[in-house]
């Protein structure tokens, strides 16, 4: 399959595709950070998490609207904006969920998968309802279209560039999060021992509560910054929920590292190979060796060692 | 939990089968038109997929959410067959390749695919239906659960499968006749499917096989491998440390939940008259776990309650008021799982077994049997 190109546009073929599966590693990062946090630290299954994210993009469809309608001299900087605000969205819903339905089936690991997908349901449901079944797209302000040309043969979108920016400063934020700060150590300690951790003074409860909307909220950024690349319909997230758990899962659930490794592994093969191969067969075969690994390594790429 | 007693059925168990089986066999028929029939008939296909996942799930604790695969590749083998059948050269004669399904030449296929060549012999079919998606559950089976794999994991990971599956059955689009599916089926082996006598005939088959799978269920739960997956679901280390191999437990079971959803499919294939990737895949999947968590995970008898009851309002909701039926679908996920773990089953040990009770044990003491009770039907 590669005897029809000469081997500089090969280079070239590489080099972009490589570039759009860094784009989708952004995403995958994105949506897995939040995830990898929910399920890796708290070990609860989040079936609605596309949802959050989505709402993090209605938000910003939402605040795009109203810029361009009333602000127009700030439409440069609404994104901003829009991602702090997707934040706080994402993370009062989450915050509300945890109170009113997480709490009651920690427990429960596989009754959450179900009760979460039900909300996912419900939330789909929602957006179709007062956003309306079609997609939305937002309007991207100027300083973000166009794209750098790096070689004659080779262009980068500056879009993508910046959704690559966000995914490395949430990465940081996140890691800072966890393991610079008291909220990060308390999180910690509860996941390695819970009764442990409450017998020296933290509250579990609120550690917990705090955790799964800290998680949420960074979906919404995701789902804020997927709105620079795409579309934004009710049933978006669904279509990424089974590669980010798999991205959280085949990297290790409890290792921030190993989800973006396996971000980057599973995303980087997947677009290599969707230039060669159909879309569709690219996916099937990325996920089956990714299946395939998982059966015989289930714990995963980056393991963290615990005594259970 | 009181003991169980080795009998095959408790009086109790007995009344709840005959129950179904008046239900099914004579009430049904009797108040439904063939339409409705025919559609209750679909319904009771899932019951299948319902009653493998209350031994899954329920017994085994191994929460499968790719049991739409197992379904689909029944009902997959099964359309092949008839599909075989539809497409004779005369049938076919307008195609550029006449004597191959209407998809493949659509596709610009000249040949029919090797894999699809044995499919021209029922007696195959019929294996193959069985056979196929149980060779494929047990090669996941051993990998994950030699390994350890379960719960949350196992779950994600079956999950994945479906949405492969999906894609490859989208993907493949001339070999398998890509998103419509397997569609336009006619005749099996000659007799027609399509009118309102073949459908009823086919609704009494699939009963009856419903009951068979019934019976392969209860047997299994009253038997010693029964009593080792309760035990396995509890306490998986002490049946370990007990000397049982508890991969291949769970492995035999998940197997026996993959044969009774492939048989629940390919009976879907027949009553419908066409397999299509939509039933394969995430959401289906996943909706054939709310049949039987709303029916009673614990129950056999409830799991095809529940895929009655579910189907049937998806149905009646869906048509009047389709953004009402997503709202409601999601409440009732949320609802079974906070407020009714054992679904109907459990209401009715709850509210209509302690009713039911003195009736059964004025009739024990007749029979003078020390049989204690379990989960019996849920009543309508």
């Amino acid at each position: 399959m590669f005897a029809d190109y000469s081997s500089q546009e090969l280079l070239a073929i590489f080099a972009m595709q490589g570039f759009a599966g860094l784009i989708l590693f952004s995403v995958f990062v994105l949506m897995a950070l939040g995830l990898a946090i929910i399920f890796g630290q708290m070990g609860v299954i989040n079936m609605a998490h596309g949802e959050f994210m989505i709402l993090g993009a209605y938000v910003t469809y939402m605040l795009s609207n109203f810029f361009e309608a009333y602000l127009p001299d700030l439409f440069g900087i609404y994104f901003f904006i829009a991602m702090i605000c997707a934040f706080i969205a994402s993370g009062a819903l989450g915050l509300f969920v945890e109170w009113a339905l997480i709490r009651h089936l920690y427990k429960r690991p596989l009754d959450t998968l179900l009760a979460t997908w039900g909300l996912s349901l419900i939330l789909q449901q929602i957006y179709r309802s007062v956003f309306g079944a079609r997609e939305v797209g937002v309007t991207i302000p100027d300083w973000m279209m166009g794209s750098l040309p790096l070689t004659d043969m080779i262009e980068v979108p500056i879009n993508g560039i910046f959704v690559m920016v966000l995914a490395v400063s949430i990465s940081i934020a996140v890691y800072l999060m966890m393991f610079r700060s008291s909220w990060g150590k308390q999180v910690r300690a509860v996941v390695q021992n819970r009764v442990m951790a409450g017998a020296v003074g933290i509250n579990t409860e609120w550690t917990d509560r705090l955790t799964f909307g800290i998680g949420c909220g960074v979906a919404g950024v995701a789902g804020s910054a997927f709105t620079m690349i795409g579309s934004t319909g009710p049933t978006a997230g669904q279509l990424y929920i089974v590669d980010t758990f798999l991205v959280v899962v085949f990297g290790g659930a409890a290792s921030l590292l190993g989800t973006i490794a396996s971000a980057f592994s599973i995303s980087q093969a997947q677009s290599i190979m969707e230039f060669f191969l159909s879309g569709s067969m690219a996916k099937v075969l990325t996920l089956l060796t990714v299946v395939g690994i998982l059966m015989i390594r289930p714990q995963g790429l980056f393991a963290l060692k615990l005594r259970k | 939990m009181k003991p169980q007693s080795n009998r095959f059925m408790s009086m109790q168990e007995m009344v709840g089968f005959a129950i179904l089986a008046l239900l099914i066999f004579v009430i049904f028929p009797l108040i439904l038109d063939p339409f409705r029939l025919n559609l209750f008939g679909k319904y009771l296909t899932y019951a299948f997929v319902a009653l493998g996942l209350v031994l899954c799930w329920g017994a085994g604790g191994i929460l499968s959410l790719g049991q739409g695969v197992f379904f689909g590749l029944g009902g997959y083998c099964m359309a092949m067959f008839l599909k075989l059948e539809a497409s004779t050269p005369e049938n076919t004669k307008i195609q550029s390749t006449p004597g191959i399904p209407d998809f493949m030449d659509w596709n610009q296929l000249t040949e029919l695919p090797f894999w699809w060549q044995p499919f021209h012999s029922f007696t195959f079919t019929v294996i193959a239906v069985v056979l196929v998606p149980v060779i494929f559950a047990f090669i996941i089976g051993v990998a994950m659960f030699r390994r350890r794999v379960g719960g949350v994991y196992f779950a994600i990971i079956t999950q994945a499968i479906a949405a492969i599956m999906t894609i490859l059955i989208i993907g493949q689009q001339g070999y398998t006749g890509g998103v419509n599916g397997i569609t336009d089926l006619r005749t099996l082996m000659g007799w027609d499917i399509r009118t309102d006598e073949a459908k009823n005939i086919l609704y009494f088959v699939n009963g009856g096989l419903l009951f068979a799978c019934l019976f392969a269920a209860q047997y299994i739960r009253r038997s010693k491998l029964g009593r080792i997956l309760i035990a396995m679901r509890d306490q998986e280390d002490r049946v370990r440390f007990s000397g049982y191999d508890v991969a291949d437990f769970k492995t035999f079971v998940f197997c026996a939940g993959a044969a009774f959803a492939a048989i629940g499919g390919a009976m879907f294939t027949l009553q419908v008259g066409f397999m299509s990737p939509s039933f394969v895949g995430i959401v289906p999947s996943i909706e054939m776990v709310i049949f039987c968590a709303v029916g009673g995970r614990l129950s056999i008898l409830g799991a095809v309650y529940g895929a009655l009851v579910v189907n049937w309002a998806k149905t009646t909701f869906s048509e009047s008021f389709p953004e009402l039926w997503l709202l409601g679908l999601g409440a009732l996920f949320i609802a079974v799982v906070l407020a009714f773990p054992k679904g109907l089953a459990g209401l009715y040990d709850d509210f209509i077994a302690p009713r039911v009770k003195p009736l059964f044990d004025k009739l024990r003491s007749k029979s003078n049997s020390k049989d204690a009770d379990f989960v019996g039907a849920p009543a309508e």
